[in-house]
Order: C-alpha cells, then structure tokens, then sequence
C-alpha cells in the first residue's frame, strides 16, 4: 500500500514548475561526500506481519519477571479504562495539533491536563508536556537562564543525588548553550543533599539549582530549607518531581519551587522499554513567557461561547524563530491522554491511594530484604517508594542469579555511584503482593548463600 | 502616515533617540513600529545597570501575533528602564515617543550615535519600504 499521494506525474509536473530537473537537484547544496548511498546496518524492508512476529519474539525473551527497578520509569496499575479511552479514534493522535483552534475535544483535554498538573504541583501555569522527563529538566535548566534575571554567570547547581541520567542529558541539551553544570555531593549516611553543602556557593552568582523530590535515591530532600537557601543567594529552584508522590508530599509550589518538571510515565503510561512516556513542567505567573512548549487557554468566540485556544504562542518557534523559548521541545499529546483519563479515574484520594500503598511496599520490601545475610539498608533519611541497598558482595552477578529466577531486582549502581560500594536501588510500589516481596527476600537469601558457598570452596 | 518627531533619532529598525539634559539618551520604538505590530500584551525591559551594545537586543516587544526584539541603538548602560510597561504594555501604543519609552542609557565615551537617522532619512525609509 502506497501512503505517498504523490503519483509520478505529480512529481514529474511540480519539478517542472519549480524548473528543476529531479529531486536530486534540490539537495544539490550538500556536498557528495557528506550524503551517504544507503545505510550500513538497516535491514531491509518487513511487512507488517514480518514485524509483528519479530517483535513478538523479541517481547517473549524478556519473559514476565517481577520487576523491582524503578529509577524514573516506575511500575503501576493502569485501570483497563484509561488505554481503551485514549486509543479512541477521537484521541488516537499522537502528535500535536496543527490546525490547533479545529481540534477543540484535543484542546480542552490538554487543558483540563494542565489544571491537574498546577494541582498537583502548587504552581500557577503547566505547559502541554515535553518530551520526557530527562529533557524536560534540560529545558527547565534553559528556562532558569532566561528567567533569572538576577544572575547572569549561567552556572547551575546539580546535586549527585539527581538522577544521573537526568543530569547527564541536561548536560548534552543545555551544556552546549555555554551552561555550566557543577555537582554537589550528597551525605553519605542520609542519602541525601544537605544544606552545608550548598553553603559553600553563599553570595557566589549561581542562576539555578536543581532539587529531585524524592532523590535519585528515593530518599526525601529537605527542601524548604534548601529552597530558602537559594532564594536568600538569588538562586532560581528547579524542582524535579514523581508526580505520584505529589499525592502525599508538599507540593513543590508551596516549598517555593521556581519552575516545577518531571517524568509524567507514572500516571497510567507503560514501562515500554524506555517509552514513549512525556515530560510535564509548571511555573509560576511571573515566569510564563520564558515557558518553553505549548500552553492551551480558555476564552469566549465573538459570541460569548466557551472555547479553548492556544495562548502566549509568541513564544513559541512558529512565530520568534531562532529566539523561541525552545526549537526542539515538543508535546507527546497520547501519552497526556492517557495521563489525564488515569488522573481522572483515580482522583486525587485514589492517587494518594496508590503512592501510600507504594511507600508500605517499599518498607515491606526494605524490611525483608534487610533480613537476609549480608543485606543493609545504605541510608538514613526519610523515603518515597525507593531506596538503596549495600550488599557484602558485588552486585551484579547476583542480580543475574536472580534474573534466572525471574526476577528483576534492582539498579546496580556500581557505574554510577562507585563510591557507595556494592550498592542497588531497589523499588516496590502497589503492584507488588506479600508473595511477591516473600518469594524476592527467599530468592536472594538463596543467591547470597550461594554465593558465600562459591566463595568458600 | 506614522508621526516622526523631528527633534529624534532614528534606526533602520525603527527604534527612536531622544538626547537628555543629562547627556543620557532616551530609547523607544517609533510610531510606526507600534503600528505594524498592533496592540502589545508584553514588554520585557532590561535591567538597570545592564551594558548594552549598539545592535544588540536589549528589550522584548510582544503583540498578540508577533513578539519583536528591540535593538540598542548605542552603546553603554541602561541607567533607567520604564516598568510602567510590564503592567500596562498599552502605553506603548498610545504614546511610543512619551510614556511609552524603554529605556535611558548613559553612553560609553568612545562610539556615539553612528548610523542614526535623522526624521527626514527615517520616513525616506519608511516611503522606500512602503513603495
């Protein structure tokens, strides 16, 4: 089936009219030895039932584990209702409108999205959503810049204990924008970022500094008193936010958050292998126009009829060009769908529902892992739904002993944080039954003996 | 046809020059701009004590259909930026050559008013663009 409308002769009659001779010409400015003839590695076309029987196999070598890793993709029930809603014909775009005002059903959830997410996050204003919740923090670095209008040395504050990931592309998008990163270190017995940590940067020209509530670490930032700390050095306050635990926690809006993003995967998206999930961000009023993405607005027709449009687009690429607030950012218009029908169903009662079930869980978890031999808990400070263990031996051969026994338990954190030891982030939320927590504790008991049997002999 | 005061200065890109007593300059768009931007919702001015350079973007235009840089017509320092606009962006339509002015500069001693126009270039320009 050909999705192309152009015929050959419509080719043939448009290059005649323009006065070109084949489309070739039109790319004529490229140097040859820049264009490549095919590429190297790609395999051939599939048909449509070749690829479902590629994937399928593909889909069947991860199995079924029980899957204890969160780390910025976190596992949640999803109510059947909310995908069976969000692939309707009427929502199943996944991209954003184009002929904006026509699409008012489209317009109107976006908007409804936007007056959940400033719920949950305190702030004034939401944008439709980014593309993730790593590039989200990249814009959010971009928008501090433009916003603080205080500070103009463009250095920005990222503690260790943001997720490393996150840090690392907000360091490929923003660094190259002449933005310097620099790391605070974390306490190593709280797991998290303390305030004589930041003291050293008093009275310094800092444009931002970034706050992942709860840390990289799953552990509970003290983030009023960090927050006061930068607001008295003219510090702008990135919050970045499991938008599950906004249920339960103070809002970043009332611990005095500058500019609010994060991953929005939790409401009701799939794993997925990484995506498609979407980014979310707030501010306040003051700051809208340095708000990269789009935000949607409720007005009156001529006729004094309710509409939705929308609003503030000089900000936006269509209309400021190179001096957009953001050329790359876009909005990931299904996975918001589904987001807002999953925030809907639920409620804020059955989200906070959902987020204290996951913190039981996850002391359950912590409480009969730390049971097992040669098993302890890294950190003190008060968690959401993850946390961070020390084993007495290296942990990636006993992950894969576990993995063998089908289940997936946990981060290594070997490569990114060496200096804890033999450490692994490990996450339980409402998805996980006692039979589950007891069959994780008995397997890795099993594992560890094991292991020191090995050892020995 | 757009009011051009005779005793200002003028750019190519339709900012305004009126000289102080002080030896300070006044800095604003010109009727004109005004006009073929429609009715502002927005305008960013810079900080006090910012060093601007002459064609650099100094302040942020915004109507309801384009938002527009302004460019420094000199160099030197913002002593003084009008944030009358921030609440009320309108007086920029109403007055661009009095309450609608953006900002004072005190200019660097080297480079002064290169490359101004003076009323009578400026609506050349402006009859040029239109024909």
């Amino acid at each position: 089936m050909a999705f192309i409308p152009h015929t050959p002769d419509d080719v043939a009659r448009m290059l005649e009219t323009i006065g070109v001779q084949s489309i070739e010409d039109l790319f004529d400015e490229i140097p040859a030895a820049l264009k490549i003839k095919s590429l190297d590695g790609v395999p051939p076309a599939l048909s449509e039932m070749e690829v479902g029987r590629l994937l399928m196999e593909r889909a069947a070598r991860d199995g079924r584990p029980l899957n204890f890793i969160g780390a910025g993709a976190y596992e949640h029930h999803i109510p059947a209702p909310v995908w069976a809603i969000a692939t309707r014909g009427e929502f199943y775009s996944a991209y954003t409108p184009y002929q904006a005002e026509a699409s008012q059903g489209t317009l109107q959830l976006i908007y409804e999205y936007q007056s959940m997410m400033c719920g949950l996050t305190g702030m004034q204003v939401s944008n439709a959503s980014l593309y993730d919740g790593a590039s989200a923090l990249a814009e959010a670095c971009l928008m501090a810049v433009r916003a603080n209008r205080a500070s103009s040395s463009r250095r920005v504050l990222m503690p260790r204990s943001v997720n490393p990931t996150y840090a690392k592309v907000a360091a490929a998008i923003a660094g190259n924008q002449d933005i310097g990163f620099e790391a605070v270190d974390f306490d190593r017995e709280e797991g998290r970022t303390l305030l004589g940590a930041l003291q050293a940067y008093s009275g310094q020209d800092v444009t931002a500094l970034v706050l992942q509530q709860p840390n990289f670490f799953g552990n509970l930032e003290e983030v009023g008193a960090l927050t006061d700390w930068a607001h008295a050095n003219n510090v702008l306050v990135i919050a970045v936010v499991n938008p599950t635990s906004l249920a339960l926690l103070e809002p970043p809006g009332r611990w005095g958050a500058d500019i609010v993003c994060g991953e929005g995967q939790p409401l009701g998206i799939p794993l997925s292998s990484g995506g498609p999930y979407f980014g979310f961000m707030a501010t306040r009023m003051q700051y809208v126009r340095q708000m990269p993405g789009r935000i949607v607005g409720r007005t009156l027709d001529v006729e004094g009829r309710p509409g939705f449009s929308l609003t503030l687009q000089a900000r936006e690429q269509h209309i400021r060009r190179s001096k957009a607030t953001s050329n790359i950012c876009t909005n990931q218009g299904l996975m918001v769908t589904a987001a807002t029908i999953y925030l809907s169903l639920l409620g804020a009662e059955g989200l906070a529902r959902v987020a204290a079930a996951s913190v039981q869980r996850t002391d359950d978890l912590v409480a009969a892992l730390t049971r097992v031999k040669g098993v302890k808990a890294a950190f003190t400070a008060p968690r959401f739904h993850e946390a961070v263990l020390l084993l007495d031996r290296p942990v990636a051969p006993v992950l894969a002993a576990l993995r063998t026994r089908g289940i997936v338990g946990g981060l290594d954190l070997a490569g990114s944080f060496p200096e804890l030891g033999h450490a692994v982030l490990v996450c339980a939320t409402e998805t996980k039954l006692d039979t589950d927590i007891g069959a994780y504790a008995a397997a890795l008991s099993d594992v560890m003996k094991q292991s020191r049997a090995g050892a020995a002999a | 046809m757009s009011n051009i005061p005779k005793d200002l200065q003028y750019t190519q890109s339709h900012e305004w020059i009126r000289r102080l007593a002080n030896g300070q300059v006044e800095i604003g768009i010109t009727d004109h701009a005004q006009g073929s931007l429609g009715d502002l919702v927005f305008v960013e001015v810079p900080e006090v004590g910012r060093r601007v350079k002459a064609g650099e973007g100094c302040a942020v235009v915004e109507s309801v259909k384009a938002a527009s840089d302004v460019y420094s017509p000199v160099n030197g320092k913002v002593t003084a930026s009008n944030t009358e606009l921030a609440s009320r962006p309108e007086l920029l339509n109403q007055d661009p050559y009095g309450a609608g002015w953006l900002m004072r500069v005190e200019l660097d001693a080297a480079a002064k008013g290169a490359e101004l126009l003076s009323a009578g270039d400026y609506a050349n320009t402006l009859a040029e663009a239109a024909g």
